[in-house]
């Protein structure tokens, strides 16, 4: 069955309480999940109480001041700080996100930050996505064509033709949408999940792809596909603003016309 | 139950279903309110008419079957013992067949 309450050993506990020394007076307090493959403890929040005027204005900001600064073991990952690599993605104020686009001021209250939910964790906020990016090769995404393109040149494309990858391409694969998706939840393992199918979209829209028939047909599964019931979480979380749900219909609709 | 085919044929059903129940469930509750309340005597009649009756085993029909295919997908959501999962999906589909033909066949009763 779906598992509905955490196991044992996932209950989390109340952590460290990291209070600010200074006399700052423009202060967030910052919960963060923490568990450590190293130890044999239950996953825990630490509170880290942070001065506002010397941080940079996003999440991510906060979490790098209290690595260098408060606590040198807090796990996370990021890379480009603006939105383009897609490593930092974590649930931040309930809403799975990029730490680096999410600002500190949207958040009211302390700011609760957490791994991407459902997947296992590594350590601290950084989740295993090994299963995501298999599922993500078994959807061959990139060009695939029995012709060559004229020599010398690249393959040609209308405007036309090139609008209809918009909304598509800009996705950073940070997996947000699927982690938010309470299908991909209780069937990870079969249902693709949205991140992977706006993929498998893109390259399906694509007018330079010429296996658009194949990849249809691998999709046409009642899980790989027929998982998404149109909850929309994922355009709801989905930190580039792009519509999986809409390119999982797509998906759908092409399904139809080839019966 | 994970057949290739019956992604888009079984999403295709459900759908046409739910949309065929629209008219036959706002034909029904009309029909309760202006007719089937007004006794006993009344709704005999009203079954024995040749079109609500047909009314009634087109709504009977659809609605078991839309009944059907949705509790499926629940049941394969979030059942994930294999066993028990295809065991209760043949018990819904014997369940919803057996209710589908008696409601019929109770329309007709009354009808013929």
């Amino acid at each position: 069955m779906a598992e509905f309450a955490l196991p044992k050993h996932s209950k989390i506990v109340k952590g460290i309480d990291y209070p600010i020394n200074s006399q700052a007076k423009n202060t967030k307090k910052i919960n963060v999940y923490r568990w450590s493959p190293d130890d044999d403890e239950n996953p825990r929040i630490d509170s880290y109480t942070i001065d506002l005027d010397h941080c940079g204005p996003m999440v991510l900001d906060a979490l790098i001041k209290i690595k260098q600064e408060i606590d040198s073991s807090l796990t996370f990952r990021r890379s480009c700080r603006e939105g383009i690599c897609g490593s930092c993605s974590m649930n931040i104020d309930g809403t799975n996100t990029l730490a680096c686009l999410k600002s500190i001021d949207e958040v009211k209250g302390d700011i609760n930050i957490y791994p991407l939910p459902h997947m296992e964790v590594i350590k601290d906020l950084v989740p295993d996505l090994s299963k995501a990016y298999e599922q993500l090769t078994s959807v061959k995404p990139w060009l695939q064509s029995k012709s060559d393109p004229e020599k010398g040149k690249s393959r040609k494309q209308s405007p036309k033709e090139r609008e209809k990858i918009d909304g598509l391409w800009e996705c950073v694969l940070c997996f947000s949408c699927s982690t938010s998706c309470p299908s991909y939840w209780w069937n990870g393992d079969k249902y693709l999940g949205p991140a992977v199918l706006l993929q498998a979209y893109r390259w399906i829209a694509d007018s330079r792809d010429e296996n658009t028939e194949q990849r249809l047909e691998e999709l046409e599964d009642s899980f790989k596909l027929y998982r998404c019931h149109t909850i929309m979480n994922c355009t709801k979380t989905c930190p580039k603003g792009l519509n999986p749900a809409k390119a999982i219909g797509e998906i759908k609709k092409l399904q139809l016309e080839r019966r | 139950m994970q057949s290739k085919s019956h992604g888009v044929v079984h999403w295709k059903l459900q759908r046409i279903s739910a949309v065929a129940m629209i008219p036959l469930i706002i034909w029904f509750v009309s029909s309760l309110v202006f007719s089937l309340i007004n006794g006993y005597d009344q709704s005999i009649n009203w079954l024995q008419s040749p079109l609500n009756a047909t009314g009634m085993v087109l709504l009977f029909g659809t609605l078991y079957f839309h009944a059907a295919s949705g509790l499926q997908v629940v049941i394969e959501d979030y059942v994930h013992n294999e066993g028990l999962k295809i065991m209760s999906l043949i018990l819904i589909k014997l369940l919803s067949v057996l209710l589908g033909v008696l409601s019929i066949l109770c329309v007709l009763k009354i009808y013929l």
